[in-house]
């Protein structure tokens, strides 16, 4: 509060220097960082040797000995299984608009991101090059969709985001719609009865309708779970630790067996009682992940927000779902991996995915004992997916940080 | 503001307030009338419900015994009523608690435009009238995170004032912020009292204090002790208890 009298005499304000920079040879970076002691040395010399074999055997495997021909012929069953090769290109409709639609997202809100656009915009084009004749017309499409997606993205004077959101909302039903398709033999689009959905296709969505449908449930029960009415939050609790404590496997049998007795006579389609058993599943793990992130939020949020007048309803969904959901992206992110893996459970109840048509292919006499050729193919199937949406949950970290908080 | 200016209807009448939190009983018996206008600093030592008294008056603690009664309506279980006075009165708190996933012109616009449902463009309009009045309004599209405590504070003054309240609460204010931010933020309140705001404000600041307040209560052990001018308060403390407090958060 009080200024001295005297004149002060300060000090010359310090120099301001730039940050030291380190610079690094190829040789003094292996130096620095394999090469620091005699035991860091001869680790590396270990592990080196290590890799360099295995490498090398397993190189050898896959170029000599392994038969990749399963894949090809089965290429179809993998993608699709039983789908009718009439209604196969309303599979690949969906893939095309999928990349219409990420082409122009990308374009609106990841322009930065140059290095992931171009490997993924080249990705189809990549795989057409090295496909067979009868996906490569599908695959350019697809990858020129992407582009023109992507060069949509930079029309002026449209709401673009506004037109993006709503072309991902309606993107799910389209999908759904085109892929069950609707009446007889003589309608526009045939009914292809979900026995037939098989592949990689079921796998999608199995995941994607666990995911749209088990992520407002999960949410709507971890607000249960956090509720002032005790009959809400006891119902919660309730079906959260009940569903917890039982294995996924169970569930599906429940689902596939129990369900049609509990709707006495009604039947349900099979593939709709799997979507049913994962979406119940998962709902109860994402509650409890979107409870702790509800929990993180400090109370003087919810006094900001109810001394503003914001009833129960608008506080939630705009100061507290938004923040908490944002602490735990990485969590829920973690768990849609999970699901998606997951999914291959449904074999157990006669539902032909992925892993079913990876059986199915080896059971077939022409090629027993190739399970190394087809489950790695599918392992790498898996492994893509999975990166995506790990990539793609980092990315949405980022973009949604806003500085300290 | 003179005595004559506020001979009106009170707009915050209190009586008998209770409130216990288990067994510990925080306030005992607070009667309190505010008027329109009327500027009331609240003070005395931590622990003394002086926080818990202000922010019964807009339900963020709930009240157990006697009445409370803001611009006419008397505060119950009732939810709506509850949501009017919350309309009505503007609270800034220690802490800021802004919300940081939002940008300043969002923290500020959000209310009106959800509660009172004004037109986006009204809203900003508001906003940044009242940035400028509180003399940031270059940060508007800034997060929270990126404004110092001082600035953060400003914004929950204008997030408060944007729902145009007609009573403004303040508890403790200044005390999160370093020493040479404090003044930015008694400034702005300095100036809203000026403008006629009907304020009650919890703080230790003494100079504020003498400065714009009508009334000074001293709380201690969940009563107010005593009460009155702030020329009567520091000249002339009526009460030991008043007395040592002053002497103490005067001294340093």
């Amino acid at each position: 509060m009080t200024t001295s009298t005297t004149t002060p005499s300060f000090p010359a304000p310090a120099r301001v220097l730039p940050p030291p920079t380190e610079r690094y040879t190829i040789l003094g970076w292996l130096r620095r960082n394999l090469f620091s002691t005699w035991y860091n040395a001869l680790l590396t010399v270990i592990f080196a040797a290590v890799i360099i074999l295995a490498a090398r055997s397993a190189a050898e495997w896959a170029l000599t000995q392994a038969r990749w021909e399963v894949i090809g012929a089965n290429l179809r069953l993998f993608l699709v299984g039983q789908y009718p090769a009439a209604a196969t290109w309303r599979a690949w409709a969906c893939v095309v608009l999928l990349a219409l639609l990420i082409g122009f997202s990308w374009g609106i809100w990841g322009r930065s991101q140059r290095a992931g656009a171009i490997s993924l915009g080249a990705l189809p084009f990549v795989l057409a090059a090295a496909a067979q004749e009868e996906v490569r017309g599908p695959l350019l499409i697809t990858g020129s969709a992407g582009l023109v997606g992507f060069a949509l993205s930079f029309w002026r004077g449209v709401r673009l985001q506004r037109i993006a959101i709503i072309g991902w909302v309606v993107y799910f039903p389209l999908v759904i719609a085109l892929i069950s398709g609707f009446g007889g033999a003589d309608s526009p689009l045939p009914l292809v009865p979900t026995n037939l959905w098989g592949g990689l296709l079921l796998t999608l969505l199995l995941t994607v309708v666990g995911i749209v449908f088990s992520f407002p449930l999960g949410v709507v029960l971890a607000l249960g779970r956090q509720s002032g009415l005790p009959v809400v939050r006891s119902l919660s609790v309730i079906y959260i630790e009940l569903v917890r404590g039982v294995p996924l496997i169970t569930v599906l049998f429940m689902a596939q067996l129990m369900l049609p007795l509990f709707l006495s006579g009604a039947t349900i389609d099979r593939v709709v009682r799997a979507m049913a058993g994962i979406v119940l599943f998962s709902a109860a793990y994402l509650a409890e992940n979107v409870r702790g992130g509800l929990q993180a939020i400090p109370r003087g949020q919810y006094e900001a927000a109810r001394a503003l007048g914001l009833n129960t309803w608008k506080m939630m969904l705009l100061i507290i779902l938004p923040q908490a959901l944002k602490a735990v992206i990485p969590i829920l992110v973690g768990q849609f991996i999970a699901l998606f893996k997951d999914t291959s459970l449904v074999v157990i109840v006669g539902l032909l995915e992925l892993m079913g048509i990876a059986r199915a292919v080896l059971a077939q006499p022409d090629f027993l004992g190739l399970q190394a050729e087809v489950y790695l193919f599918v392992a790498l199937i898996y492994g893509v997916f999975c990166y995506l949406m790990s990539a793609f949950s980092q990315r949405l970290e980022r973009r949604l940080s806003t500085g300290r908080t | 503001m003179s005595e004559s200016e506020r001979t009106n209807e009170p707009i915050i009448i209190c009586r008998d307030v209770h409130k216990w939190y288990g067994h510990y009983h925080a306030l005992r018996g607070i009667n309190m009338q505010v008027h329109k206008g009327e500027v009331v600093v609240i003070f005395g030592p931590s622990g003394s419900g002086k926080s818990t008294f202000i922010r019964t008056i807009n339900r963020l603690e709930e009240h157990q015994r006697g009445e409370i009664i803001v611009d006419g309506i008397r505060l119950t279980h009732d939810v709506r009523d509850i949501e009017r006075i919350r309309m009505e009165t503007g609270m800034v708190f220690q802490q800021f608690n802004l919300f940081p996933h939002l940008t300043v012109m969002d923290n500020i616009t959000l209310a009106p435009i959800w509660v009172r449902r004004w037109s986006r463009e009204q809203a900003e309009e508001i906003a940044m009238q009242l940035l400028r009045r509180v003399g940031i309004p270059e940060q508007a599209r800034k997060y929270p995170g990126q404004l110092s405590g001082g600035q953060q504070q400003r914004v929950a003054i204008a997030r408060a004032l944007a729902m145009q309240p007609k009573i403004m609460l303040f508890d403790e204010p200044t005390s999160a912020l370093d020493p040479e931010m404090i003044k930015e933020v008694l400034d702005v309140m300095i100036e809203l009292a000026d403008s006629g705001m009907t304020m009650m404000v919890v703080t230790h600041e003494m100079g504020f204090a003498r400065a714009v307040a009508d009334t000074m209560y001293f709380f201690d052990q969940g009563t107010i002790v005593e009460s009155g001018t702030p020329d009567r308060i520091f000249g002339d403390p009526r009460e030991d208890r008043t007395r040592l407090f002053l002497s103490q958060i005067l001294s340093h």
